[in-house]
């Protein structure tokens, strides 16, 4: 008798809480829980400007929920450090109360934070970046979003690209981690099933000072070109040096990680001719964005304008559920993201707010052409790269 | 003829050139650690940090001197550099020696107290220097890169295979070179060298003869600071300088030093170039000389490698560990200088 009178009483509170946290709210708060320190930190800056953008834009429109205003609170996810991940999550959550996470950077990071802080405390996780295969299968309560395309995808344009090159056999050494393996693990199914031959595939560590023992053994297996999935402030760097250093390899193949301006500079004019894919669009969304962050004060760096469409995608489902609460929030995502309804564009979630107040229906494009597919990852749309001068040109999107 | 020539090439490029380079870093870290092990009687844990703290000094001095416009092309600035590198070095083991040690050989403390004492003092540098210069890469190299280039290499001899010098190598091999004759100099020759090594010898014999102890003290701390600030900034010039990559150094180091004997400069020279090539000959995949060596038309799948190159690091402890079970005292008995 008394454990039912407590657990109505409790059912009594935690109900009015939720009808509290409903169409009432007056405040939301995002966490940015990004790499800010480790082997991706000079793209994490950019991430965190451009989620924190949408937060601005959304809170200035004074059309979330009740007039809501949009705070954030960021936190340091590490890349590398999953417990690390795990605890800055648990952080936001508990002493900062934060109404959804835009996180991680990485994809053991982000598995990190999913399996042990999201899902058990019920809080909506959108990533901009997580690109790890495994994060396409693994159970996540519907509550796990990425405005990236999963590495599967990635693989799969790779090879096409290197097809078309017309390289027939490549050498492959990847980061050790979960990123690292599921995009070489892809390349290398995609790649040998297209018939082309994959002389080594073999893993380096981040953070070594000398690479010349791992280039010696991908030298002797030799390749036309080298693909280096790796992080262009760590291992790859490296790799990429003592590579040309040994004069073992004068071509590179470049994934999204490795792409930044960072490796320009510190290479050089040897890299010249190398190419490279990374997430992006033709859509005028992603000019639109540049100019946005331009006005804002910041370089639209790598996956920062996914850094935007997560935040604002959230926020947009937010206004669709009429409430903050993750597991109602989490319904509407696709929704807003995917046809049918007015597109939406970078600048314009005001008006997007508007019709979905209105009751409307809206297509979020947003800075990447966002498509939502499978579970709940981007359909992927990307730019193919040739460095040029210095410089990562655009040969073409697809 | 031309594969025994492809082969060679091959091997010159990425197994002894690349050996000599890191061999010769390794035997000048080692040189400091046995040094200290030597005449103070202990490890000195702190021997990495020091040699990072070294080449960050000379970083900024680089810097200084490169805004100043002040170069020695081509050889890169850095050189210029080390000998301020090397006098803010023996500042501050004098000042750790000072502040630190001296309170425990007054005790006559037992070597594992100097050794905890010596982990602490690694820990403190560490900070202090992540705090100066910060935990990440500083490129501080200029001058000429190559002095001979893979893809030149390939058209003057008509070979199939590159060998590519780079300056940086050169420079290391040639300085430790130079160092390690000038310290057996030292040590052999003068009157200092030989109160140094009659102390390490019989400390108490060594006093009773009118050494004088502060001064051997304070000679090995500037021995060791300027072993320290070269063998740092070499490898700083050749990889890239990062505060952590000394810590890692540290176990090939202790491993080269015990493996030639640990308090023997000689059995630290030919540790460091015994671990630098086990580890390189151990980790490096041979697929294309014996392609080269075997009959025409052979098909190799495999890559003809002993470990993976992931190993690296655990071959310096699998050695240190075979020696010190077959042999404590290392290839060349050590315990004195």
């Amino acid at each position: 008798m008394k454990k039912t009178a407590i657990a109505m009483a409790s059912a009594a509170i935690l109900g009015s809480s939720v009808a509290l946290a409903g169409g009432h709210a007056k405040t939301v708060k995002l966490g940015v829980v990004l790499g800010f320190t480790g082997p991706a930190e000079s793209l994490a800056e950019s991430m965190a400007r451009g989620a924190e953008l949408a937060m601005k834009e959304v809170s200035a429109s004074k059309l979330l929920l009740d007039s809501a205003t949009v705070s954030h609170v960021r936190a340091d996810s590490t890349c590398v450090d999953a417990s690390a991940a795990a605890a800055a999550a648990e952080r936001v959550i508990a002493s900062d109360k934060v109404d959804a996470i835009i996180g991680a950077l990485c994809s053991g990071a982000t598995i990190s934070i999913l399996q042990n802080v999201a899902m058990p405390k019920g809080v909506l996780l959108f990533s901009p970046s997580a690109t790890s295969p495994a994060l396409s299968t693994l159970e996540d309560n519907d509550l796990f979003f990425r405005a990236s395309p999963s590495d599967a995808r990635q693989g799969q344009v790779i090879s096409e690209v290197l097809q078309e090159k017309g390289i027939k056999s490549i050498a492959m050494t990847y980061t050790n981690n979960d990123y690292g393996k599921g995009l070489a693990d892809s390349i290398q199914s995609n790649f040998e099933a297209a018939g082309g031959k994959v002389t080594i595939s073999t893993p380096h560590e981040d953070g070594k000072g000398d690479y010349g023992a791992e280039v010696g053994a991908l030298a002797q297996a030799g390749g036309d070109i080298l693909v280096v999935v790796g992080y262009l402030d760590q291992g790859g760097k490296g790799i990429i040096q003592s590579s040309l250093d040994a004069g073992a390899f004068d071509q590179f193949f470049l994934p999204d990680a490795m792409i930044g301006d960072s490796l320009l500079q510190a290479i050089g004019p040897d890299l010249n001719g190398s190419i490279g894919t990374v997430p992006g669009t033709d859509s005028n969304g992603a000019q639109i964005y540049a100019e946005l962050a331009k006005k804002d004060g910041f370089e639209a760096g790598p996956y920062s304008p996914e850094a935007y469409d997560a935040a604002a995608l959230t926020l947009l489902a937010m206004q669709a559920a009429n409430s903050k609460d993750s597991n109602a929030v989490k319904a509407k995502i696709f929704d807003v993201a995917n046809a049918p309804g007015t597109k939406i564009l970078p600048g314009e979630l005001a008006k997007g707010l508007q019709i979905l107040k209105g009751g409307g229906q809206i297509d979020y494009v947003g800075a990447t052409a966002v498509e939502l597919i499978g579970a709940g990852e981007s359909s992927g749309s990307y730019r193919e790269i040739l460095v040029k001068d210095g410089e990562n040109t655009t040969v073409r999107y697809r | 003829m031309t594969d025994f020539f492809n082969a060679l090439t091959l091997l010159g490029n990425f197994l002894i050139i690349p050996g000599l380079t890191y061999g010769s870093q390794l035997a000048l870290g080692a040189l400091g650690v046995t040094l200290v092990y030597g005449v103070l009687r202990f490890s000195n844990f702190g021997h990495g940090e020091t040699m990072a703290f070294g080449a960050m000094v000379t970083i900024l001095v680089t810097w200084g001197f490169q805004s100043l416009g002040l170069s020695i092309q081509p050889l890169p600035t850095a050189l210029l550099a080390i000998p301020v590198g090397i006098l803010a070095t023996v500042i501050l083991t004098l000042l750790i020696d000072r502040f630190v040690y001296r309170y425990h050989r007054e005790r006559k403390a037992n070597p594992v107290i100097f050794l905890i004492v010596s982990i602490g003092v690694m820990f403190f540098l560490g900070g202090l220097i992540r705090f100066i210069i910060g935990p990440g890469d500083q490129i501080f190299f200029d001058g000429t890169r190559f002095i001979l280039k893979a893809r030149e290499f390939k058209q003057m001899t008509g070979l199939n295979e590159g060998l590519s010098l780079k300056m940086t190598q050169a420079v290391t091999i040639i300085t430790a070179v130079i160092i390690v004759a000038a310290m057996f100099w030292f040590l052999n020759h003068t009157r200092t060298g030989k109160s140094m090594r009659a102390y390490s010898d019989n400390e108490n014999l060594a006093l009773l003869s009118g050494i004088n102890p502060d001064r051997v003290v304070l000679i090995t701390w500037i021995l060791v600071a300027a072993l320290a600030t070269i063998a740092g900034t070499l490898y700083g010039l050749d990889k890239s300088f990062k505060p952590f990559v000394y810590m890692q150094l540290l176990l090939p180091i202790f491993a080269s030093a015990i493996v030639g004997g640990v308090g023997n400069p000689i059995g630290a020279i030919a540790g460091g170039y015994v671990i630098a090539f086990s580890e390189l000959i151990l980790t490096f995949a041979y697929k294309k000389v014996v392609l080269y060596l075997g009959p025409d038309n052979m098909e190799l799948e495999s890559l003809v490698q002993f470990l993976g190159t992931d190993y690296k690091i655990a071959v310096s402890f699998i050695i240190l560990v075979i020696v010190l079970i077959i042999r404590p005292t290392g290839l060349f008995s050590g315990k004195t200088i």
